[in-house]
């Protein structure tokens, strides 16, 4: 698809982004002596509907519905999204086995925003009919379902889907024209090899453990992440000094919650300057990129309301806005 | 092999429309889709990126003029139609400029205007801002045009 067939969705975004919550907005939220005044200020912006006026996660829903709706209204075809959607699909497949394994309700387990049906997810699991299921789906959920009927740990049923999710989002990334996804996949596959890296360092797991959970990316190499999680943190900082992550070190010394902060703010600081991208798909994945850093950050100033957690503290868990 | 003068002449003639003029339409499309982008979501913005999506539709003006200067100077238009091979090659790369010149820089200027409506649509106080940066590319196409122009009255006067 030409870049030039993009001129009238880039031009709509561009009007969107007037929308966008940016630093002065923030400021205002937190501000708000409570979540109720946080949630009259958001619909005061427009933010959710009529029927989410009394419920956060109903309004955050309602907001990501409404940007799945522009995207679908905008591009015929999704496709060079999938990498944006790909992990919500292995998400819907963790859910349905856990729901066909435990034999609880299903209802309100699904996130929205996925490639497949949750429907045929669910279906595929109760039948074990991995066949409805796209092709690169099938294996891992066979190997999960089966991990988790055989030994009972849910851990383990992540486990594997949760590296296949990431390879499906690797795979997607190395299938777009578009260098911003392409960047987006590496980032999110390299940040959350570091993250599993980190936990095991500190629960001790053994290298062939680690090195089994871990996905292959560009930016890292697994063997030698693997073997310095092994070693110890040290190594393992060691090791990020040498990787395009060097600067995650600080914060991964601080948290694990910290390091993602800082992996969400580096996609920010990648997808600013498709702000004054004319044309390409690019904008349009920074709108969605930037739509869900606007929901989970609001979704952090809420909970800091509503459990009355200090400013401060709440300030802390703040990603940086893309407007 | 005189009778192919003409035909040389005509050709430049409809080249000199024909480029420019598919350059524009393709320019005034693509900042048309941008504009329309826009008004999907603030009808108010209506005329501002209106003239933003006209910009490039003037180098279609600039090859239908030259195009009719042409064919009146070599005689399509009524007069001696008669002119040497030499005289026809020489209209055909007077012509030749604007075409050209034409057809690339109504390219070019429509992804400024389309830059210039995301700005407008963002920051509507700064539509003379916005007005300026693809109109610096109609400088070209007017260059252009004088060339092609100058050429074109100038060969009538060469006795080839």
């Amino acid at each position: 698809m030409s870049d030039t067939q993009y001129a009238y969705a880039v031009a709509r975004i561009r009007s969107k982004e007037l929308s966008l919550l940016n630093a002065q907005a923030m400021e205002q939220l937190l501000s708000a002596k409570d979540e109720e005044e946080c949630l009259s200020l958001l619909h005061s912006r427009g933010w959710g509907d009529a029927k989410s006026y009394d419920s956060p996660e109903k309004m955050l829903e309602a907001e990501r519905e409404k940007t799945l709706a522009l995207l679908k209204e905008l591009l015929d075809d999704l496709s060079d999204f999938s990498v944006f959607f790909c992990a919500n699909d292995y998400h819907n497949l963790k859910a349905a086995m856990k729901a066909v394994y435990s034999g609880t309700d299903p209802q309100g387990i699904f996130q929205s925003g996925s490639t497949v049906e949750t429907q045929t997810v669910l279906q595929a699991v109760r039948e074990r009919d991995y066949s409805l299921l796209p092709e690169p789906m099938r294996v891992p959920a066979q190997e999960a379902f089966d991990a988790l009927l055989h030994t009972g740990d849910g851990q383990l049923c992540d486990f594997i889907l949760d590296r296949a999710a990431l390879l499906a989002v690797k795979s997607a990334g190395e299938a777009s024209e578009n260098e911003l996804i392409r960047e987006y996949a590496e980032l999110t596959v390299a940040a959350a090899d570091i993250k599993v890296a980190a936990r095991a360092c500190a629960t001790g797991k053994p290298f062939p453990v680690i090195l089994r959970a871990l996905a292959p990316c560009d930016s890292v190499n697994i063997e030698e992440l693997a073997q310095a999680a092994a070693q110890g943190e040290e190594k393992l900082y060691q090791y990020l000094r040498s990787t395009p992550y060097a600067q995650a070190e600080d914060a991964l010394r601080e948290s694990v919650s910290a390091f993602e902060r800082w992996c969400d703010n580096r996609i920010m600081r990648a997808i600013r300057p498709q702000k004054y991208n004319p044309l390409t798909i690019g904008p349009l994945a920074a709108y969605f990129l930037a739509r869900e850093n606007e929901i989970r950050v609001v979704r952090i100033v809420l909970s800091g309301k509503r459990n009355q957690l200090p400013e401060q503290s709440v300030r802390e868990r703040l990603r940086e806005m893309y407007v | 092999m005189d009778k192919m003068g003409i035909a040389f002449a005509l050709l430049g003639a409809v080249l000199g429309a024909l480029m420019a003029g598919v350059g524009s339409a393709r320019g005034v499309g693509l900042a048309g889709e941008a504009a329309a982008g826009v008004v999907t979501e603030d009808p108010g913005k209506f005329g501002k990126v209106l003239v933003l999506q006209l910009l490039p539709g003037t180098q279609g003006i600039y090859g239908l003029l030259v195009a009719f200067i042409t064919l009146s100077q070599i005689g399509v238009l009524g007069g001696n139609a008669d002119i040497s091979l030499t005289k026809g090659l020489l209209y055909f790369l007077a012509c030749m400029p604007i075409a050209v010149v034409g057809y690339w820089s109504a390219l070019r200027q429509a992804r400024a205007a389309v830059a210039s409506i995301g700005l407008v649509a963002k920051r509507p106080d700064q539509f003379g801002k916005a007005m300026i940066f693809p109109a610096m590319v109609e400088t070209y196409a007017i260059l252009a045009l004088l060339v092609s122009i100058l050429a074109v009255f100038g060969i009538g006067g060469i006795n080839v």
